[in-house]
């Protein structure tokens, strides 16, 4: 019986205390979702936790699914996503959700060929090819082509995908749909395809790994983890005819070119970007607020968060290799933060 | 003990209900019965529990594919394509390789441990053994990928093909990773349960029947491999299907040397997929309902296979005991 009276009194007074740290004006975010932008997300939030100390952001890199997921149930405050959500996904939801993009990402086609040690020039019709097992030698005209003077063996190409459901897959397919109509008809763009041939390998690591490992093979990897790594990669033809290598600039080069015609709610494409320097196979990747936030704190919070990442916060990419949002996409943003009601 | 609890009552006036209630648990057996009873009851219940979910949540799958489930070859999210039979083919075929390596393996060590060995270098050489049980399964990944898959590229593979590549088996490229070094890599993991409980099952066997065999003129092998093990068979089968389970379940060491092609494919060299690898690499980004629902029917199938697989071991250890402790 006592026991039972000293675990109500306990109880009572954690209960007391959680009140009095709620009034103490302390908000606590929890957002869930992509992992690719995870290592710049907790940055950011750790950063803005330091400058507001009332502000605490918890993020689960759960994957952009069950971001998503998890922002429809109401679970988090907001979610992040490394694809844009599809209509179908808009109108299933009980209500509104916005797009806010938050940096750039890119893949890179990494290789590993016996006695080629050069950077080879990929068009995006030989990348579609491999992927799609209709080109299977190294020496295939679609691949020589573009690199003159390079000695390419006759040897069996070595597809690498991811296995894991990825954004880095997602940006990869949504460039091949656009590079060729097979892809796009047979297969399709998303985290996890079925693809038509090769292994897979679980996460960057799990890739450029096989890649590393395997003769003559070829594998999609994010720049952020190859520039980190220090692993070689090839350049990729982008719209306008030009081989491009891609890094930071070239990245939000991309971005600038389909700024432009940027949809008023941010979900947009940008593989294979107008722009001479656009390097074709980047993506934004997206946080998901819900229009309507019924507290008053939350939503000062996360509008002010918004802002504070959209000027402040952008200084701290480079750092960690993320491309920084080009100034049009940043004011066209900072407008949309007032839809948040 | 029960006449004991009897006069005591006997001798203490009635008291009230919890009071009586409190003395009665002071006996201990029935805290003890109390206690194993809520353990059982909360096993059965998060067992069913737990099926109960997985069939609830697999739902839309379940009522799109149906039986057709079982047999379809393709996993495709982008069409809303479902279909578990390279999973299923690629978890029997890395168990039944793991196993095939890791069985006679286990039980050879098991043996020289427990009957040839000194008792000294044993017990240190088992401490060891359960060591590696606890390791995480991705540092066996770790080991797989920068040790198995190389070796399988350029010496093991290229060896096989030579002997046996007249057969399906080995038939095909060879990258390294696929069914074999899958297998392989489970069958280093499960060893050590193998030689962990065998060992200790046949350290049980009662010294009089070596004694006894010996007497009757036979050699140690003849008394070990004649008298011994088939003693302890039902021991050794346990261990087996213990790893069994473990192989059917594994995933982040699989993940990371089959290649992770949902494909069905005779050679052991091809890549492949197994259920639980396919539930861990897509489930996190698996943003339609009908691909999560595919997925947790997967794992659905996989309940039922380690349920069934479970009871057939039930019946097999029946039916060789049945047979009696005679020698093999």
């Amino acid at each position: 019986m006592n026991m039972k009276k000293t675990f109500v009194v306990v109880s009572l007074l954690l209960g007391m205390a959680a009140l009095a740290a709620a009034q103490g004006g302390q908000v606590l975010l929890n957002a869930a979702g992509a992992t690719f932008p995870y290592p710049i997300y907790s940055k950011w939030f750790d950063v803005y936790h330091t400058a507001h100390p009332n502000v605490q952001i918890n993020y689960q890199s759960i994957g952009s699914g069950g971001g998503i997921r998890q922002l429809q149930a109401g679970t988090v405050d907001f979610g992040a996503s490394d694809g844009p959500m599809s209509d179908e996904q808009l109108t299933a939801s009980k209500f509104k959700i916005l797009h806010f993009p938050t940096v750039l990402g890119a893949d890179v086609p990494s290789y590993n060929i016996s006695g080629v040690s050069g950077e080879l020039n990929f068009t995006e019709k030989a990348l579609a090819g491999i992927f799609l097992g209709t080109i299977t030698k190294w020496n295939d005209p679609e691949i020589t082509k573009a690199n003159p003077g390079v000695n390419l063996p006759s040897a069996d190409i070595v597809v690498i995908h991811r296995s894991d459901g990825s954004g880095t897959t997602y940006i990869w397919t949504d460039f091949l749909s656009k590079a060729s109509d097979d892809w796009k008809n047979k297969v399709g763009k998303g985290t996890s395809v079925n693809w038509p041939v090769g292994l897979g390998g679980k996460g960057n690591e799990g890739v450029s790994g096989l890649v590393k490992q395997t003769p003559n093979s070829i594998g999609y990897i994010e720049l952020v983890y190859a520039a980190q790594n220090g692993i070689a990669f090839g350049k990729v033809q982008n719209a306008a005819g030009k081989f491009i290598k891609a890094d930071l600039a070239s990245v939000t080069a991309a971005a600038a070119g389909a700024a432009k015609d940027m949809p008023a709610d941010f979900r947009v494409s940008i593989t294979n970007a107008p722009g001479a320097a656009a390097y074709p196979v980047s993506s934004f990747t997206w946080l998901l607020i819900p229009a309507r936030i019924q507290d008053p704190a939350k939503r000062d919070a996360i509008k002010d968060f918004l802002k504070w990442m959209l000027t402040e916060g952008q200084k701290y990419n480079e750092g960690l290799t993320y491309a920084q949002l080009p100034k049009p996409v940043i004011e066209k943003e900072l407008t949309a933060i007032a839809l948040i009601q | 003990m029960s006449a004991a609890t009897t006069t005591m009552t006997r001798e203490v006036p009635p008291k009230s209900g919890l009071r009586a209630f409190v003395d009665k648990l002071k006996g201990g057996d029935e805290i003890a019965h109390l206690i194993t009873l809520t353990a059982a009851a909360g096993i059965i219940l998060i067992t069913s529990l737990l099926v109960l979910e997985l069939w609830r949540t697999s739902q839309l799958s379940r009522a799109k594919f149906g039986w057709m489930f079982f047999w379809t070859k393709v996993w495709d999210a982008n069409f809303d394509n479902f279909g578990a039979a390279p999973f299923i083919y690629g978890t029997l075929v890395t168990s039944a390789v793991a196993l095939a390596i890791a069985v006679p393996l286990g039980l050879a060590s098991a043996i020289f441990l427990s009957e040839l060995a000194p008792r000294r270098l044993s017990d240190i050489v088992s401490f060891l053994i359960d060591l590696l049980a606890a390791v995480p399964s991705v540092i066996y990944g770790l080991l797989g990928i920068f040790i198995v898959v190389p070796l399988m590229r350029t010496t093991l593979g290229p060896a096989l093909k030579k002997v046996l590549g007249f057969t399906p088996l080995f038939a095909g490229p060879n990258y390294g990773v696929g069914f074999l070094t899958a297998g392989i890599v489970l069958a280093i993991m499960v060893v050590p349960f193998i030689i962990s409980v065998s060992r200790e099952v046949l350290l049980s066997v009662p010294r009089e029947q070596r004694e006894a065999a010996l007497a009757m003129g036979a050699t140690r092998w003849e008394a070990t491999w004649q008298v011994v093990v088939p003693w302890a068979r039902t021991g050794i089968m346990g261990s087996v299907f213990l790893a069994l389970a473990r192989a059917l379940g594994e995933t982040m060491a699989v993940t990371m040397v089959i290649g992770n092609n949902p494909q069905i494919s005779a050679s052991l060299f091809a890549p492949g997929y197994t259920i639980a690898s396919v539930i861990a690499n897509e489930f996190t980004e698996a943003t339609g309902d009908l691909y999560l629902s595919a997925l947790i029917e997967l794992g659905l199938v996989l309940f039922l296979m380690t349920f069934i697989l479970n009871g057939l071991a039930r019946i097999l250890i029946v039916a060789t005991e049945r047979g009696g402790g005679r020698p093999a």
